[in-house]
């Protein structure tokens, strides 16, 4: 599971207070001293490990709980809300166009997963019953349009590609053109890896949404990712008007912190995680679920 | 530093620093006990002085001996390895360019065999610096590709082969026994590992990375890390750990997607841009 390693040592320090009949403002700081070492080693970012740690103490020290007959269970609901409340509540949907085709943007550091990302998207739509349309505005990685053909092939879904000589904003509009002729009801736009401080390569990520104006613009994270992935996040967030995140890798045994952090400094929501590297492996993310499963609730 | 003084703030300040870039909980820990005693033992009162040792602390961890390979093989051969995504590819092509800078006579493998196009964006590398690539069909035994390189590499009187490699998660145990099947042709095949064994790491990865580090030495001898993607704005502080807990030298780092975009590791520069405020090292 996502988050196990927090998940134990959270219980850990929770379940010590569970068993007490009177907490005191002691007790709580110090199980808060347990919990910020626990979501600083899953690689939540310090500030925002900051900012959880002391909206729980407050909320934990306030009489109601400290008074009340199962103070240690109180404690640990305030934790869980709160960590919910991190995450972004619950499960988040797509944005459908009334008029297709609906246009979904990818965007995001290099290497996260977002072509990969797109292919599963496609193939989550086509079982859907929709007629989706990959397109390549990657025209920086060597082979980026190849990879996307050989993955349009695989999941039989059409790739629309101009070469990389064009300008994405220009390819993108085409391919918009191109499924209005051909009844493809969702385009879903691939985009070069790019530095969130590269500010020729975010530009030209502008210049595409303003050309195109996506219903939905969704930033790839690698969920492998530390402490930068607020400062990448916020930055993107800045330039593009981001609607949600697709939290990848999490097959891996990553501590998955990013996935703690993101919502926070973005207040979009993380709508979809890849476990995999096969087409099938998207799921739909369920923040309310999580956090009742990292403590055991 | 910004404290005036030495207290609890300035240690939560040191802290904060140092998980921020990170360099992980249980690293981050040991440094400030060891500045902690310094400070104690050395009578030390100005902030200042503690910069001072704190970066010699850190330097610390990233000198310590390791054993060269040093096989006076005709042929070198180097396999590159790591997680999906970090930049294995892109760095074998900065790899090649600079052998090849260096009068060398270079061959790729394409052993990924896997990612879609992988073949082709090594390909296209290979043609950028002007090397050959021995490639075989997507799907097929990666460890077939790389023992056909290393017969034509002896073959062609190369210098250096360098072998690609799918990007695996360090998890997954059927990848990561596939990878211990390429270690071990070029073993047979040289009498002895590869020369060089470089674990891609990008610079963004949390603390995950010592775990990859701990899975993929522990099916291919990795002799040192290639760090990623530090012209953005992680630090890439776990490297420290890496060093500290596992001898992993930092042999090169990489600093944008160009062909010249791969620099050696200089552990001064890095450990002042660990400790830089700035966002943003290339403005440095
Ligand atoms: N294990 C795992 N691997 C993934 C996942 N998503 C993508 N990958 C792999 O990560 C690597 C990079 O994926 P890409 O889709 O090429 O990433 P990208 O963001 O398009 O990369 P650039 O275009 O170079 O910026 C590939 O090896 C993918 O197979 C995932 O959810 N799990
Ligand atoms: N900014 C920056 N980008 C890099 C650097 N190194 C690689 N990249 C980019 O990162 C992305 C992934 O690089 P690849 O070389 O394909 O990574 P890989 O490890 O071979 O990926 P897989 O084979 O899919 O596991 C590409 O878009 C590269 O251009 C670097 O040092 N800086
Ligand atoms: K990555
Ligand atoms: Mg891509
Ligand atoms: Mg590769």
């Amino acid at each position: 599971m996502m988050l196990s390693r927090l998940s134990e040592k959270l219980q850990n320090t929770l379940g010590k207070l569970k068993g007490k009949g009177k907490v005191n403002e002691k007790d709580v700081k110090e199980a808060m001293r347990e919990v910020r070492l626990a979501l600083l080693e899953a690689d939540v970012n310090y500030k925002v490990v900051k900012e959880f740690v002391n909206k729980v103490k407050e909320r934990a020290i306030g009489e109601e709980v400290l008074e009340s007959l199962t103070p240690g269970q109180q404690v640990i609901k305030i934790v869980r809300d709160e960590l919910t409340e991190l995450m972004g509540g619950e499960a988040t949907e797509l944005n459908f166009s009334d008029k297709p085709p609906t246009v979904i943007m990818l965007a995001g550091l290099q290497g996260t997963g977002k072509t990969t990302a797109a292919a599963k998207l496609a193939n989550k739509f086509k079982k859907d019953n929709k007629h989706p349309l990959l397109v390549a505005c990657d025209t920086q990685r060597p082979a980026a349009i190849k990879q996307l053909h050989v993955l349009g092939d695989q999941i039989e879904v059409p790739v629309f590609s101009m070469g990389d000589k064009q300008h994405p904003a220009d390819i993108a509009k085409g391919a918009i053109e191109h499924a209005k002729k051909n009844q493809r009801d969702v385009v879903i736009v691939d985009t070069a890896g790019r530095l969130h401080v590269d500010e020729d390569l975010m530009t030209e990520l502008k210049q595409v949404e303003e050309k195109i104006s996506p219903h939905e613009i969704l930033l790839v994270v690698d969920a492998m990712t530390g402490q930068d992935a607020v400062n990448v996040a916020d930055r993107f967030n800045e330039d593009l008007a981001l609607s949600g995140i697709i939290m990848t890798k999490l097959d891996g045994d990553t501590r998955g912190g990013a996935a703690l952090s993101v919502k926070k400094v973005t207040g979009k929501p993380i709508k979809f995680i890849g476990t995999g590297e096969k087409v099938e492996e998207l799921e739909v993310f369920h923040p309310d679920r999580l956090s009742s499963r990292i403590l055991g609730m | 530093s910004s404290s005036s003084s030495i207290d609890e703030e300035f240690f939560e300040e040191l802290e904060d620093i140092l998980i921020g870039a990170d360099v992980g909980v249980d690293t981050t820990m040991k440094i400030v006990e060891q500045i902690k005693e310094r400070i104690n033992e050395e009578k030390i009162k100005d902030p200042q002085d503690v910069d001072e040792i704190l970066k010699e602390e850190v330097l610390n961890m990233l000198h310590f001996d390791s054993d060269e390979r040093e096989v006076d093989d005709s042929l070198k051969v180097t396999l590159i390895v790591g997680v999906n995504g970090a930049g294995k590819t892109t760095s074998i092509g900065k790899l090649a360019n600079r052998y090849k800078q260096n009068d060398q006579k270079v061959l790729l493998a394409a052993a990924d065999t896997f990612r879609a196009a992988a073949i082709d964006q090594l390909k296209i590398w290979g043609d950028r610096v002007g090397v050959d690539v021995i490639r075989h069909q997507e799907g097929s035994d990666p460890a077939a590709v790389v023992y056909d390189g290393l017969q034509a590499a002896r073959a062609r009187k190369v210098d250096h082969l360098i072998c690609d490699t799918a990007g695996r998660l360090h998890n997954k145990k059927n990848l990561m026994d596939e990878l211990n099947k390429i270690s071990r042709v070029i073993d047979r095949e040289l009498g002895h590992p590869p020369h060089e064994v470089l674990l891609v790491l990008d610079a963004t990865t949390g603390q995950n990375a010592l775990n990859q580090a701990k899975l993929f030495s522990e099916v291919t001898p990795v002799s040192g890390i290639v760090l990623t993607k530090l012209d953005g704005t992680a630090k890439g502080g776990i490297v420290l750990a890496l060093a500290d807990e596992l001898k992993l030298p930092i042999k090169y780092i990489g600093v944008g997607e160009g062909i010249n975009d791969l620099q050696d590791f200089v552990s001064e520069q890095f450990v002042d841009a660990l400790f830089s405020n700035s966002e943003d090292l290339t403005e440095n």
